[in-house]
């Protein structure tokens, strides 16, 4: 019921929000075609692609697109073929030139460069990976990741001694003096991973680097991306039309249909809130296990016994609501453990006298944290029998997952029902709003 | 039957006689210097294939057939070949016409390698330069004798220059169609890591473009024996010079051995450039 404040102050508490844009991209069109400026006048400016595409011959790629990209943020564009995924990366380095609108890097605006200084720009702040790999097949792969250093005019020593730091990193260690042709697939877009980011840069630019690969290798290079992103922080921008990838990988996800922003926001709402039709169909097949996570199905734990109130309340209590085990936090709200009515009356019969309940009382509990989706909490529901304690990195108690809560999320809903629950979740938006009204007159 | 009007005329004819004899008044100083560098280039190629004994070329060439090639049979081959040539009494001519065609390989390649790469990165240059090739091409050969002999007078530098405007087209082709069939991806690449424009000409572009650029070299190189041997109706001394003579006094046999002389040049050197253009190939799969 709470859900939607929940999710709320989760998202409040990401803490990619207080970063800074990094890229700032405001009102970007880019037409194809003859004296593509045109398109851009009253005249053709409101119609649509086919429309403009009939009466002038031109065919829009991108329509007014404005998004922002926070540093660290793990950001993707998501779409279908023509949807514009590709113009739009492409135009963050001028690959593609936009027919108006700026792009700002570091605040630093790219519309108005020089060749010059964009092509500087380019080699200091850009890493970019392509889905057909674009090595170059008549150097070694050593040569090929120290590609983007030699640009730059590094020495040759130096080059390939960060080549080779940043190949190992990639996992390909021992392959150096091996040409391209010879690698598999995944092992040439690990190779087009280590150029990139041999130049250490900032910024990652990655076109649908994983679609060529077949799916174990994809699913295995993106186990690996997640890894190296926890270790690198790079901001990732990176297209894909593979909606899984998307929302396994993506802290934000705009989807982008026919030149347009569609839908932007966290794989969680991308899923629980398509914002039409195209993106509804776009998600049906995501499975809510991979998207939800601990956090925004917890409720608060019912009743929680406390330390320091000592075992006899914590018996009296357990008794009067009838369970016969509950959470047990100490004053810091941190969890302790989990503590039944066995262990309680086995404690009282001792001779010793306890003021607070004792830590052999209190069995330890798995814990998880409010951003662990549900699917990682199958294993743990299985083995466990007391619902999932939910924590903050501080060990901090902030609710409880109940394995039928778990099942009731993620099992999909009914035609009939869907339009059911859309009406009583509108219903409990207002709800959560008056009683986050109340709570702010408290 | 009407007959086509005629009081209309075109003295294209006229025009291009009158523009022939005011390039040869007034830029006689260049087309002197050209024909200077043509003569020295082509008379260096002279002294050195005639200065390395046959004895040396024939194992020379044998090896080459072996290893570039790949089978030691076609090395045998070409051995057997050069021997014949030798035994037909043409070793001196061969080399003469081997020069000439090495030469003007030399020179087309100069000309044709910028063009192609100029065709390629600028696609009104493609709009201007593929009609004119187009018209190269298909122009009879002989034509080409005419200014030629009109610039130069008769002998090995007319024939050259002839054999360059033939020979040019097909590299100049390739080099365009190797460099605008280079993947994507790997321009842009390049160009995403900040290469400037020459960056991406030679580490990329180039390189990848290099086995369609070894395949025009190597019709190049055909076109320009072909057209030396027509060069002989101008003077320059060689193959051509020999079938010429015998059809004019008949000596079918004697038109032979030249003939047969040329077709094995034409495979020799047919064969070794192919190679160049398959081993790249290879490399860069």
């Amino acid at each position: 019921m709470t859900e939607v404040m929940e999710k709320d102050g989760l998202e409040t508490a990401r803490p990619d929000t207080e970063a800074v844009s990094q890229i700032v991209i405001e009102n970007v069109w880019k037409v194809f075609g003859r004296d593509p400026k045109r398109v851009l006048g009253k005249n053709y400016r409101n119609l649509s692609k086919d429309e403009v595409q009939e009466k002038t011959g031109c065919i829009i790629g991108m329509r007014n697109i404005n998004l922002e990209i926070k540093k660290g943020e793990f950001y993707i564009l998501m779409g279908l073929s023509g949807s514009g995924k590709s113009t739009l990366i492409r135009n963050l380095i001028r690959l593609v030139n936009p027919t108006s609108g700026t792009i700002k890097v570091n605040g630093k605006n790219l519309t108005t460069m020089s060749h010059e200084q964009l092509l500087d720009f380019r080699r200091n702040n850009f890493g970019m990976v392509f889905q057909h790999y674009g090595l170059l097949p008549h150097l070694t792969v050593l040569d090929n990741a120290a590609y983007g250093l030699k640009v730059k005019g590094i020495p040759k020593g130096e080059r390939y001694a960060k080549a080779m730091t940043t190949l190992e990193t990639v996992g390909l260690k021992g392959w150096e003096d091996y040409y391209p042709g010879s690698l598999s697939g995944g092992m040439q877009q690990r190779v087009g991973l280590a150029r990139a980011l041999a130049n250490d840069p900032e910024i990652l630019l990655m076109d649908e680097p994983f679609s060529g690969l077949d799916p174990l290798i994809r699913r295995q290079m993106q186990d690996e991306l997640v890894e190296l992103q926890d270790k690198l922080q790079k901001t990732i921008v990176f297209v894909t039309h593979d909606l899984h990838e998307a929302l396994k990988l993506g802290d934000r996800i705009a989807i982008l249909r026919n030149g347009e922003v569609v839908q932007i926001g966290t794989p969680e709402e991308i899923v629980t809130q398509p914002a039409d039709d195209y993106v509804q169909e776009f998600v049906r097949d995501a499975s809510p296990a991979k998207v939800l996570t601990a956090g925004s199905i917890m409720e608060p734990a019912k009743e929680l016994l406390y330390a320091w109130e000592g075992p006899k309340t914590a018996l009296t209590l357990l008794n009067s609501k009838k369970r016969r085990a509950a959470f047990v936090v100490n004053k810091a709200h941190e969890l302790l453990g989990v503590t039944g009515i066995k262990d309680l009356e086995k404690l009282l019969a001792s001779e010793v006298k306890h003021r607070t309940i004792p830590a052999s009382a209190i069995r330890k509990v798995t814990s998880v944290l409010p951003d662990t989706i549900l699917e990682d909490l199958f294993p743990i529901v299985s083995q466990n029998q007391y619902p999932i304690p939910v924590v903050d990195e501080k060990n901090r108690l902030q609710g409880v997952v109940t394995t039928d809560q778990i099942f009731e999320s993620i099992s999909p809903p009914e035609e009939d029902e869907a339009a059911a629950e859309a009406e009583t979740e509108t219903e409990t938006k207002a709800k959560a709003k008056a009683k986050s009204d109340e709570g702010g007159l408290v | 039957m009407i007959n086509f009007p005629d009081l209309v005329t075109i003295p294209l004819a006229a025009w291009i006689d009158a523009a022939m004899s005011w390039l040869l008044r007034n830029m006689d100083g260049f087309f002197e210097v050209i024909g200077f560098i043509i003569l020295q280039v082509v008379l260096g190629f002279e002294g050195l294939f005639l200065f390395v004994p046959w004895f040396i070329w024939i194992p020379l060439i044998g090896l080459a057939g072996w290893k570039l090639v790949g089978r030691w049979r076609t090395g045998l081959m070409f051995m057997i070949m050069l021997f014949l040539i030798g035994a037909f009494g043409y070793w001196e001519m061969a080399m003469l016409t081997l020069s000439l065609v090495i030469a003007s390989v030399f020179f087309s390649l100069l000309i044709g390698i910028p063009f192609g790469i100029l065709m390629a990165r600028n696609d009104r240059a493609e709009s201007i330069l593929k009609p004119i090739l187009d018209g190269m091409q298909t122009m009879p050969s002989f034509v080409y004798l005419i200014p030629a002999l009109m610039f130069f007078g008769m002998g090995k530098v007319p024939a050259m220059f002839a054999t360059i405007i033939y020979a040019v087209p097909p590299v100049i082709r390739l080099t365009n169609v190797g460099i605008r069939t280079v993947d994507v991806e790997a321009v842009e690449a390049s160009k995403a890591f900040g290469a400037t424009s020459r960056q991406v000409l030679f580490d990329v572009q180039l390189p990848l473009a290099k086995p369609s650029i070894m395949v025009g070299i190597n019709q190049t190189t055909m076109m320009a024996l072909a057209m030396v041997v027509i060069g002989s109706m101008i003077g320059a001394r060689g193959l051509g010079m020999e079938v010429l003579l015998a059809i004019n006094r008949i000596e079918v046999g004697r038109g032979f051995e030249a003939g047969m002389t040329i077709v094995f040049l034409a495979i020799i050197i047919d064969r070794i450039t192919y190679s160049f253009s398959e081993r790249n190939k290879k490399d860069l799969r």
